[in-house]
């Protein structure tokens, strides 16, 4: 096993530029998420790191080995596909000894190794079946089968949960962060959903448009959103954005929105006067009846466990995530309190989060990583 | 009938059109069978029976024809025929009731062997020229690949045959006239941009998961091709194979026209049969029916690949 360091990465498919200048390193036995929507460059950043695809530009190192314009058959690393490409000419048994046959590895020790993984799959009752008739879930394991056998110096999965139905991708998003614990391989995720990223990864890279915008662990992507894209895009429903126009000072404590002040982390830069929005999670909102902040019930989501009720304010809609016994009427005027020591505020303009106490020390290892 | 309560969206077809549909197979089958079966009766009849008029349904089964295809004959006397010692074997004796005695083989196996190794030699560059080639448009960014395959795809634009003129005198000055090498080079040359369309499509159809994925289990990229793309391929591989070789093994005109002597094929062989004393037409049937046999062969061990090879495209697996 061993760590992947990735400077300044760049690829551009002639005129599109698919990922623009990313750096981030993934320490040895960390699980990685690359995570964002389709076309934000995550599958080419993963691509690049299996050697599939040549940067236009960066390096990559793995294991302080500069890889970047080695081919892939030369890089010690596995790499689980969206739709797992099992030979469908092979049976389970060749699939899984497929990188052992390269490596030259006598056949008795293929043979030990490749019964040993499906052990630790779960699927040596499978091993001479054919892979064409296979459900998802064992086509699934024999893919991290074919992977862990060879023991790489790390696991690179594009979106390898993608094709699997949702009660199963579940079951499977267990099985592999179990996976993960038992054998810590160095492991580069590729997913455009967030509850995998958050369920399993260690870290997270949020991609968008080709850059990173936001590198660092599940819980600092979701309390302490480095733009307003991570923070739209983590989390379901996603941040509520209440927009305001000011200025305010290194220091400031409270922001105003309309009638109401409204609390917030310390501020740990000035802000020059200009549109502004305040990034409140709908867990973090609560009904008060005293309070200047003022909306009606627009509607809600009935959760089983809580609900979501969305209010309409002067400052465009605000989602609140509320115990379920209330009911509300539509309609029903409200007033808003906010949980103030999770509040985030953003540049609206630009969409980077303004410093706060909140965001003490994690901006400044956003900004190390770029 | 049962259309009224059919839940499926892909409705069963009725039996009255599944009669109609047997009826015009059968009735397709029996036409092109017709001269198939005609040209094999004609092959098992005396030389008498194959001519009479009207023509014989029922008669005495001979091999005289098969007799006659591979051997050369010389008329005698019956006087010298009686001074022989006697018949050896079934083809003596029935050469000696005509009058005449085997003179020894005919040229028919050296022809016969020559469409062999040209149409199945030919068949095997095309394909694997082809199957690199298509591999190659369909993977890599090959500069101006569009032009080139228009350009490959072009030489089908016309019959083979407008260039014979050409093609005839460049034979003769390289030295590629009658010779089984300038027949396969010719046949291969034909038969490529077929293959390379045909083959192309297949292997497009292949992800390129495979190879990425047996790339990165630590395969060059031409193991990769070999171990995990060619198997995958074998289907398509077979349907070009055939179309090739049913085109390398029937060409006549090209076979005739720069062909004699030594590397002469049966196409242009067969005809000439029938100069060599009288009409000899079971002699031309026989010799007809064994060039049947090994496109038969092929084409019933491969008539599954065959198959997918003509619906190619209609269905995705």
């Amino acid at each position: 096993m061993a760590e992947i360091r990735v400077e300044h990465l760049r690829k551009a498919f002639g005129e599109f530029v698919a990922v623009q200048d990313s750096s981030f390193t993934v320490e040895d036995g960390e699980f990685l998420a690359l995570l964002g929507p389709s076309g934000c460059g995550k599958t080419t950043t993963l691509r690049m790191i299996a050697g599939l695809e040549l940067p236009t530009g960066g390096t990559i190192r793995l294991g302080g080995e500069d890889v970047t314009y080695r081919r892939a058959s030369e890089r010690d690393i596995a790499f689980v596909f969206q739709l797992f490409a099992l030979y469908p000419h092979m049976n389970v048994r060749k699939n899984i000894g497929f990188p052992l046959l390269a490596q030259g590895v006598p056949k008795a020790e293929i043979k030990a190794r490749v019964e040993e993984t499906a052990r630790l799959l779960q699927i040596d009752h499978i091993l001479d079946r054919p892979v064409s008739g296979l459900a998802g879930g064992d086509r699934q394991r024999v893919a991290l089968g074919r992977a862990i056998v060879r023991r790489p110096m790390c696991f690179l999965m594009d979106e390898p949960l993608g094709t699997l139905d949702a009660e199963f991708r579940e079951v499977m998003v267990r099985e592999l962060r179990e996976l993960h614990n038992r054998i810590h391989a160095t492991t580069v995720y590729v997913t455009h959903d967030q509850i995998e990223a958050m369920a399993m990864a260690d870290k997270i890279a949020v991609m968008n448009h080709g850059v990173i915008e936001q590198f660092g662990t599940p819980q600092e992507i979701y309390d302490r959103p480095a733009s307003m894209y991570v923070a739209d895009f983590i989390g379901s429903p996603p941040m509520n954005f209440i927009r305001f126009t000011g200025g305010l000072a290194r220091g400031a404590r409270t922001a105003r929105i309309g009638a109401a002040e409204v609390a917030m982390p310390e501020l740990r830069a000035d802000v020059a006067p200009g549109e502004l929005a305040l990034g409140v999670r709908p867990e973090h909102v609560r009904f008060s009846d005293a309070s200047p902040l003022r909306g009606a019930v627009y509607g809600s989501e009935y959760l089983g466990t809580n609900q979501i009720v969305t209010v309409e304010t002067e400052g465009g809609l605000v989602r609140a995530r509320l115990p379920a016994e209330q009911n509300y009427r539509i309609g029903e005027p409200v007033g808003l309190t906010f949980k103030s020591e999770r509040l985030s505020l953003f540049d609206a303009v630009s969409g980077r989060a303004i410093p706060s106490a909140l965001y003490e020390g994690a901006l400044r290892r956003e900004a190390r990583h770029g | 009938m049962s259309s009224a309560n059919t839940a499926h969206s892909v409705v069963e077809p009725s039996a009255r059109s599944k009669r109609i549909a047997a009826t015009l197979v059968i009735l397709y089958a029996v036409i092109t069978m017709i001269p198939l079966v005609w040209i094999f009766l004609t092959s098992i009849k005396s030389p008498p029976d194959s001519i009479s008029y009207p023509p014989k349904i029922l008669f005495t089964p001979s091999l005289e024809g098969y007799c006659n295809l591979f051997t050369t004959r010389t008329r005698q006397t019956p006087e010298y025929i009686a001074s022989l010692p006697p018949p050896e074997g079934m083809c003596d004796a029935v050469t000696r009731e005509r009058n005449m005695v085997i003179a020894g083989p005919s040229n028919f196996l050296p022809r016969f062997t020559n469409s062999l190794i040209i149409a199945f030699g030919s068949t095997f560059l095309a394909v694997g020229l082809g199957t690199l080639a298509a591999y190659g448009f369909s993977r890599f960014k090959v500069p101006l690949a569009d032009d080139l395959l228009f350009f490959i795809l072009s030489t089908r634009m016309m019959p083979p045959i407008a260039v014979a003129i050409p093609i005839y005198l460049m034979y003769r000055q390289l030295g590629l006239s009658d010779t089984a090498l300038g027949m396969m080079l010719l046949y291969t040359a034909v038969n490529v941009s077929l293959a390379v369309w045909l083959l192309k499509g297949f292997i497009d159809e292949i992800p390129r998961e495979y190879e990425e994925a047996a790339m990165i289990d630590g395969y060059s990229r031409l193991q990769a091709f070999r171990k995990v793309v060619l198997p995958q391929a074998t289907t398509g591989i077979a349907a070009t194979a055939i179309f090739c070789l049913i085109f390398a093994w029937n060409e006549y005109a090209f076979a005739s026209l720069l062909t004699s002597g030594s590397a002469q094929t049966a196409p242009p062989f067969i005809p000439t049969i029938i100069g060599e004393g009288g009409q000899d037409w079971p002699a031309v049937a026989a010799g007809t029916t064994i060039f049947l046999v090994p496109i038969l062969v092929f084409t019933i061990l491969l008539r599954k690949q065959l198959l997918r090879g003509i619906t190619f495209g209609a269905v995705r697996k």
